[in-house]
């Protein structure tokens, strides 16, 4: 993975400073809260219901273990013990305070981590596929090039100041893991010609009026890659409507102009700034490259052939052994083909059940930086589920990583199923919200662990926001569910159809809302619906998508 | 105009002519300072900026950043003139307005001196290429200056 050079080091030292100082003069009275708001935020400090909120990139989701640690002895030394993943792949504390903030930037500084841009109308930490570099699909590891756009990003003087929040995709695979063409900015590596370039999709997002992104440009050479972004987000900080914050997205500019003219103009800015000298050489790109190589005992399989080579295979999963202990269930739901027939990517949930989900105590973290010490080449992954992979770990060690899992409660074998619920913090912790999330997403799990139907309903994406900004991603749910407001109660909505994946689409609301457990039961009879209707090898999503919205509608208001 | 408060690193003698609008500009074609407020299209000085002495580009409130893309816009065009930010000019965003090329800056709340050198020198690099001179540090690492 990235090594930080001095360079990246000074300027997050510099960093650090810079927000000790702002920090001071706010605290002295010498910056008002409007003046030190964005600069805060630009540095991950959110104000919410009961504290200051903490959110620590970790770009494209990849850390260490050495990282991972650091983050257990943030939680414990300024926090309350634990972190909460988040769908961006980043993580958050709850509980800070205002005087703690800069020694915990100063903390992260010191491996190589920090929270620049992780909040504020800036473009965030960019996001990537979760089995990156590791999975059998792809055309290349997509980190490289997020990494070149990471830094291209940070402290960029024209783009601090944008309408809105810009978050920025990198994928490398037709399947989308990462919910790439959800986001302002979302790029697909692929191959043309045996060359590798970039299709650029631009103006998606969730929020209260999602939209899926249109392909803007189908090939952006490598070494125009920030040539292009530049103009891009130029075109979005000139004409982005900046009169109403709910507009402001570059999705709505994209959709008021139409794709074909923020097209035009962006192809416009484009040509201009290929004269301008922007871009990076090749040569740093490639200098990137070379911290994600594989390391070299999962270059070769045992058989001797090249595993780049290797598509997936059915029987690359994990090893067939009756045990009877849970283990097979675990590896058969939890673990992703690998690039290397030898290996397979391990998903560990942080969904046990009736949990809260992407919750992890300092504790699990130091047992997550072990096992990637141990069995994954140090290399940890978060996923936008909210759960933590370990990206290369050989077949053989699955038994005794499953075990150290399960011991330290993250051995849940549900990794797409009903239990792995994405939820946002809501209510419980968040100034936005409408409703609480967290309750909702532990009495499903809770049902759904005791009625037993998870194991027969297969793969099943539900995903829970507590208001109307969709941070708990409830358009892209096969089941989606989100909290409002209804006359000072707490409501909730139930969406069907969504998928965040390569067949992207928006879920569509099943008609009036539910109460705390009315909705429970909502789920469960969308489910059994499903579980009626099926036919053979369709998911939910297949059969939603055969039969529609009647049959559901149906049994949900009869 | 607040002159007493304002900023400038530049050594030539300041124009001190007050600034027409755009509009304004477009028929008074002996002016030599304009001035763009946010919504105005930078674009349209592309082909007069020999005879400007001065851009003044507005800032109403320091969040609006559409400022800093005119500013390049200017710089990019070959502007050598004065380029000034008016207005909610703030400290923490002076380095990242000089990277875009404004030299001169007019705020509403006069910011002190050494804040704002302190401000400049907050960064010991960058990661981009701007309006600026200063070199990114991908060019540092690729022979434009020591290796490591």
């Amino acid at each position: 993975m990235y090594a930080y050079d001095r360079y990246d080091q000074a300027m997050v030292d510099a960093r650090v400073a810079e927000f000790r100082d702002q920090c001071e003069r706010r605290l002295a009275g010498k910056l008002t809260e409007d003046q030190f708001k964005p600069l805060r935020l630009m540095n991950g400090l959110y104000l919410q219901l009961h504290a200051y909120m903490l959110r620590v990139a970790i770009p494209y989701g990849t850390l260490n273990g050495g990282q991972m640690r650091m983050l257990a002895t943030i939680a414990e030394k300024y926090d309350r013990g634990y972190g909460h993943f988040t769908t961006r792949q980043n993580i958050q504390y709850n509980w800070i305070k205002l005087e703690d903030a800069a020694d915990i930037l100063a903390d992260l500084a010191s491996v190589e981590m920090h929270a620049i841009q992780t909040s504020g109308n800036c473009i965030r930490n960019i996001s990537s596929d979760h089995f990156a570099g590791a999975a059998a699909d792809e055309v290349a590891d997509p980190r490289p090039y997020a990494e070149l756009l990471r830094q291209w990003s940070s402290f960029h003087p024209e783009f601090s100041y944008l309408p809105r929040k810009f978050k920025i995709c990198v994928i490398a695979s037709e399947q989308d893991r990462a919910a790439m063409r959800l986001h302002d900015i979302g790029i697909r590596i692929v191959g043309r010609d045996g060359e590798l370039g970039a299709q650029f999709y631009v103006g998606g997002g969730m929020g209260r009026t999602p939209m899926i992104a249109p392909l803007i440009r189908d090939f952006v050479p490598l070494d125009q890659l920030v040539t292009y972004s530049e103009a891009a987000l130029r075109v979005y900080n000139r004409y982005g409507r900046r009169d109403n914050k709910y507009k402001a997205r570059i999705k709505i500019l994209v959709h008021e102009l139409g794709a074909e003219e923020y097209t035009r103009q962006v192809e416009e800015e484009f040509a201009h700034l290929l004269e301008q000298g922007v871009e990076p050489p090749l040569a740093e790109l490639e200098r990137i490259k070379g911290f994600f190589e594989l390391p070299s005992p999962l270059r070769h399989s045992r058989e001797g052939g090249n595993p780049a080579e290797g598509a997936v295979r059915e029987e690359s999963g994990p090893p067939d052994q009756v045990r009877g202990d849970g283990f097979e269930s675990w590896a058969r739901h939890n673990t992703h083909a690998h690039r290397n027939p030898d290996y397979v990517s391990a998903i560990v949930s942080l969904k046990p059940v009736g949990g809260i989900p992407g919750d992890a105590t300092a504790d699990q973290m130091r047992v997550l930086a072990d096992l990637a010490e141990q069995y994954s080449f140090d290399e940890l992954r978060v996923m936008h589920t909210q759960n933590v992979v370990l990206p290369h770990v050989a077949k053989d060690d699955l038994p005794a990583l499953w075990q150290a899992l399960s011991d330290a409660g993250m051995g849940t074998p549900n990794a797409d199923l009903m239990g792995d619920i994405i939820a946002c913090p809501g209510l419980d912790y968040c100034s936005l919200a409408n409703a609480r999330s967290i309750p909702i997403a532990q009495r499903i799990s809770e049902r759904f662990a005791a009625n037993g139907k998870e194991a027969a309903l297969g793969e099943l994406k539900l995903k829970i926001s507590g208001c109307i900004n969709a941070c708990g991603h409830h358009h892209a749910g096969h089941i989606g569910i989100l909290g409002v407001d209804r006359k000072g109660t707490e409501n909730y909505q139930l969406l069907l159809g969504g998928s965040e994946a390569e067949d992207t689409s928006l879920a569509k609301i099943t008609g009036p809302g539910f109460d705390e457990r009315g909705i429970v039961d909502a789920v469960e009879t969308a489910a059994d619906v499903y579980l009626r209707e099926r036919e053979d090898g369709e998911r939910f999503l297949d059969t939603y998508r055969r039969i529609g919205m009647a049959p559901f509608k149906e049994a949900l208001y009869a | 105009m607040p002159e007493a408060t304002t900023i400038r690193l530049r050594d030539d003698t300041p124009c001190m002519e007050p600034a027409v609008t755009l509009e304004a500009f477009a028929e008074q074609t002996n002016a030599v300072a304009v001035r763009i407020e946010p919504g105005g299209d930078a674009r349209e000085l592309l082909a007069h900026l020999d005879r400007l002495a001065r851009v003044d580009i507005a800032f109403p409130a320091f969040t609006d950043g559409r400022g800093y893309s005119a500013a390049r816009i200017l710089r990019e065009a070959g502007f050598a003139g004065e380029l000034r930010a008016v207005g909610d000019v703030l400290v923490d965003q002076l380095a990242y307005m000089r990277r875009c090329g404004f030299d001169a800056f007019a705020p509403d709340a006069p910011i002190d001196m050494a804040d704002a050198e302190a401000a400049f020198a907050r960064f010991p690099e960058v990661y981009q290429s701007a309006a600026d001179p200063r070199t990114p540090i991908w060019a540092l690492r690729h022979g434009d200056g020591d290796d490591r």
